[in-house]
């Protein structure tokens, strides 16, 4: 039987094989997402009303997807002994579409034959309902099938169009999208600036872009796209091709039209989106913190959240009139020299005996320490000085000399105290970025036996990006206590590290704008730990995400959202020199040895005697 | 010689598990010497190098300087005045060529955060003088690390300009005496013949005592002024080119007994 079967299965062409693959893989993620939960609780979420919820938007992305990587060309085909011809690559496409789709119409008749809710707690007549559209079994195994074929020919055939027409598609399809998820800010600003008319045709009254806003922002931003496709890479060369004074007057200019920005923005939009600024804002700040262990350093920490933590308890301590042992109630300001001082000590501390190992064990270390820190928070050992699992609450917040107060209540205020946290976190990356500290770092990171051969001294070097990172997280902890009003040891559980360090890895490791545009993504869009994002109802399934987007990212684009130059080359060394050697900067001594022919730079250890 | 030896290694051992990769050496290097230390594969010359730069565990002593290098680690050896190369060129393959020079000078230098987030007139001073020294050094090379390929990553030069880095990088710690691991393996007869002339510039213009492992003949007799053999981690001769080039032992350890006696 199994040779019969694997007889047949050789029979079939290799291309019909990867079509088959793919088509079942789309089909085996259609069904995983039905059965995740994630489109019947989507459903009520609208894109595009009444054709698109996001709901259906999730389902539909697999048959896309899957027409879209069939419709790749094979590398090198002129080699192959029968190219596939465009109508081929069409045609697989909307095969894997289909299969894709029919992975939807089998779970349709299976949901309708049997009761699987027992293990399967989604298995339930409302996925059914979702599936068929409300009009039957049959219907929905009907409509899935075309529908995945369908999408799997517009995948494939948006392959084979030139990559200017697939740029302008792509642009039209995010526009709407990015209309629908960024609705609530975009009502919120409008009303802000009085200008409501603008928008209201755009957006249904219960949410969603109708049809005709849709219309004109795919017609409009299309048209942008065409005429604007090369535009920005034009001007962004010309700036820098720019030298000395007049760059950094370009330089100066975008700085202070992005602050000004900043601080115009918070008092056009209503409370709820100042909340959300401030909660990304928050999240960039720890972020940042943590790109100067990680990007900067290249010290896996796992358990950043420690600092978090500990920046938050000594404020609460320091500043609360409820701190259960000692409560000086000192002022926001003058407590937070004191934090600073702790956190440079609790960074030395971990920092100290982790220091000393290497990759893998450093990483799980950290991981330890960070659940250490906030297990001693939660003990009844220390529950005397801070609170055990009752935590520390009422909490005043920030008095600004006197003038005004920054809490909770008003996150405005908060918003305007992170962004100015974040301004000194940006300016500390900065600087000592390109500075002699900076340079060791990144040859710590390179190489760590020669950075220490070449006289730098590794165990004060990696202490110092700790100190560093252990300082700016604790201005977050010191800000969340004064937003939150309370601490409670809940709040710095593990997944606050790993969702940092999934922000700084899919924003891009060792760039500060990277940094920045990861958590203004992941944090603004999907949510922090508890905050909630753009897309509320994401929050049930976040997690979810956020781990399909790190697979994601580290398999299409490992140095993430906006990479920083040289870790881009860290990752695609042989890529770059390819480049690099296509481009003629290849600098090759005429005559050499044969081994500069390919790059011989090598990290292993030195061969010994 | 007269004085104190510069780098003075007596009775050094280096054990990896059961193996004696170095056995009981005993080395004198005096200032402003040239010496080359050869032997088969394996004999310990790296280990040599690595003994010396704390990077493997040694016994005995190695007194630079009149004071001792054991227990001291890598980063202090080399504050101390002892740089290397290595054997594979290991340069931060991803910084420029500017900053491979410029991050090497870190133990010459102390500007810390206060400075570079102040941004003060020390940090801006400090930062122009390890710059400048980084272009002095790499102008000794010619013309063949500076100009565009200052700011060039170390990952696009070629394989003989990234030995020359090395040196350089070497070189910017400030160091008495410089290890060069191999410095011309897999360069063509021209190039090994022009950083032949370059290890003898670099005694008489930067005052470097050098210690340089080498395989190639031609170069060794060129520039050393002594040569040491190694061979299964214990030394069988020490004396000029000529002296060590007929040395009965020396001859077996490379041709294989009984090639002295035909």
């Amino acid at each position: 039987m199994t040779t019969t079967a694997g007889l047949l299965i050789r029979r079939v062409p290799a291309a019909w094989r990867r079509v088959v693959r793919i088509g079942a893989l789309g089909a085996l993620g259609q069904v995983f997402i039905s059965l995740s939960g994630m489109p019947v609780r989507l459903d009520v979420r609208e894109i595009v009303v009444p054709i698109l919820s996001l709901g259906y938007l999730v389902v539909l992305a697999a048959p896309l997807v899957v027409g879209v990587l069939l419709g790749r060309r094979p590398e090198h085909s002129g080699f192959l002994a029968n190219p596939p011809s465009n109508r081929d690559l069409v045609i697989g496409a909307t095969t894997g579409g289909l299969m894709a789709g029919g992975g939807l119409s089998i779970l349709a008749l299976l949901l309708a034959g049997f009761d699987l809710r027992d293990p399967l707690i989604n298995w339930s007549p409302q996925l059914l309902e979702f599936l068929s559209f409300g009009r039957g079994t049959g219907a929905g195994f009907i409509v899935w099938l075309v529908i995945g074929a369908g999408l799997g020919m517009v995948g494939g055939t948006l392959r084979l169009a030139t990559s200017r027409t697939q740029k302008v598609i792509m642009t039209m399809a995010l526009t709407v999208v990015a209309a629908a998820i960024l609705e609530s800010l975009v009502v919120d600003l409008v009303e802000g600036v009085k200008l409501e008319a603008l928008v209201e045709w755009m957006y249904a009254p219960r949410g969603g872009v109708t049809l005709l806003g849709a219309a004109v922002l795919a017609i409009v931003s299309g048209v942008l796209s065409f005429v604007g496709q090369g535009r920005i890479k034009t001007v962004q060369a010309r700036v820098q091709a720019m030298e000395g004074p007049k760059r950094t007057r370009v330089n100066l200019t975008l700085i202070a039209g992005v602050g000004v920005v900043m601080i115009l923005l918070p008092l056009l939009v209503g409370k709820l989106t100042n909340e959300l600024l401030a909660n990304v804002g928050l999240f960039v700040l720890l972020a940042l913190g943590l790109n100067v262990v990680v990007g900067l350093a290249g010290i896996l920490d796992l358990g950043y959240v420690a600092f978090f933590a500990v920046g938050s308890y000594s404020t609460a301590v320091l500043t609360a009139a409820t701190s259960p042992r000692i409560a000086p109630e000192l002022p926001w300001f003058v407590a937070l020299i004191l934090v600073i001082f702790i956190a440079i000590l609790v960074g030395l501390f971990i920092g100290a005996p982790v220091i000393r190992m290497r990759g893998d064990y450093l990483a799980i270390v950290t991981l330890g320490f960070g659940e250490i820190i906030r297990l001693l928070f939660l003990s009844d050992w220390l529950s005397g000085w801070f609170g055990g699992s009752q935590g520390i609450t009422a909490i005043d917040g920030v008095d600004v000399f006197g003038l005004l107060t920054v809490d909770g209540t008003n996150p405005r205020r908060v918003f305007y105290l992170v962004l100015f946290f974040c301004a000194i976190a940006i300016y500390i990356s900065w600087r000592l970025e390109r500075s002699r500290l900076g340079r060791a770092w990144m040859a710590v990171r390179e190489d760590e036996p020669v950075a220490e051969a070449m006289g730098i001294n590794t165990v004060n070097v990696k202490l110092m990006a700790f100190v560093v990172g252990a300082v700016l997280g604790s201005f977050g902890g010191a800000i969340f206590v004064a937003k939150v009003g309370s601490v409670f040891p809940t709040s710095f559980l593990i997944l606050v590290s790993i969702i940092i360090l999934v922000v700084v890895i899919f924003g891009g490791m060792g760039n500060i704008f990277g940094v920045i545009a990861g958590a203004v993504v992941l944090i603004g869009v999907l949510g922090g730990p508890k905050q909630p994002g753009l897309l509320v109802e994401f929050s049930e399934f976040k997690l979810l995400i956020y781990g399909a987007l790190l697979v994601w990212m580290m398999l299409a684009r490992p140095e993430g959202l906006i990479p920083s130059a040289r870790r881009s080359r860290e990752l695609h060394q042989e890529e770059f020199l390819q480049d690099a050697w296509l481009r003629g900067e290849i600098d090759t001594d005429e005559s050499n040895d044969p081994q500069t022919a390919g790059p011989t730079q090598t990290t292993d250890s030195d061969g010994g005697p | 010689m007269n004085g104190n030896p510069l780098l003075d290694i007596r009775g050094l051992t280096v054990e990896f598990g059961g193996l004696r990769a170095l056995d009981g050496v005993d080395i004198q290097v005096h200032e402003g010497q040239i010496v080359s230390v050869i032997g088969p594969n394996g004999a310990g010359k790296t280990t040599l190098f690595n003994a010396i730069t704390a990077s493997v565990e040694a016994t005995g002593e190695i007194l630079f300087e009149g004071r001792t290098l054991l227990g001291l680690d890598a980063n202090q050896v080399t504050s101390r005045g002892v740089a290397r190369t290595f054997q594979n060129v290991r340069l931060f393959a991803n910084m420029t060529v500017l900053e491979n020079v410029m991050v090497s000078q870190h133990c010459r230098t102390k500007q810390g955060t206060f400075g570079a987030l102040f941004y003060t007139k020390a940090f801006r001073r400090e930062e122009a003088e390890i710059r400048a020294r980084a272009e002095e050094i790499l102008g000794f090379f010619g013309t063949r690390l500076i100009g565009f390929r200052l700011d060039q990553p170390a990952a696009v030069l070629s394989y003989a300009n990234r030995r020359r880095l090395e040196i350089a990088r070497a070189m910017a710690t400030q160091p008495k005496l410089l290890l060069l691991d191999e410095p011309v393996a897999g360069m063509n007869p021209v190039e090994s013949a022009e950083l032949t002339g370059l290890i003898g510039r670099l005694r008489e213009e930067w005052g470097f005592t050098i210690v340089v492992i080498e395989h190639d003949m031609e170069v060794v007799r060129e520039v050393s002024d002594r040569v040491i053999v190694l061979d299964h981690g214990t030394m069988i001769a020490d004396g000029d080119y000529h002296e060590v080039s007929s040395d009965p032992r020396v001859i077996e350890a490379y041709l294989g007994q009984g090639a002295t006696t035909k």
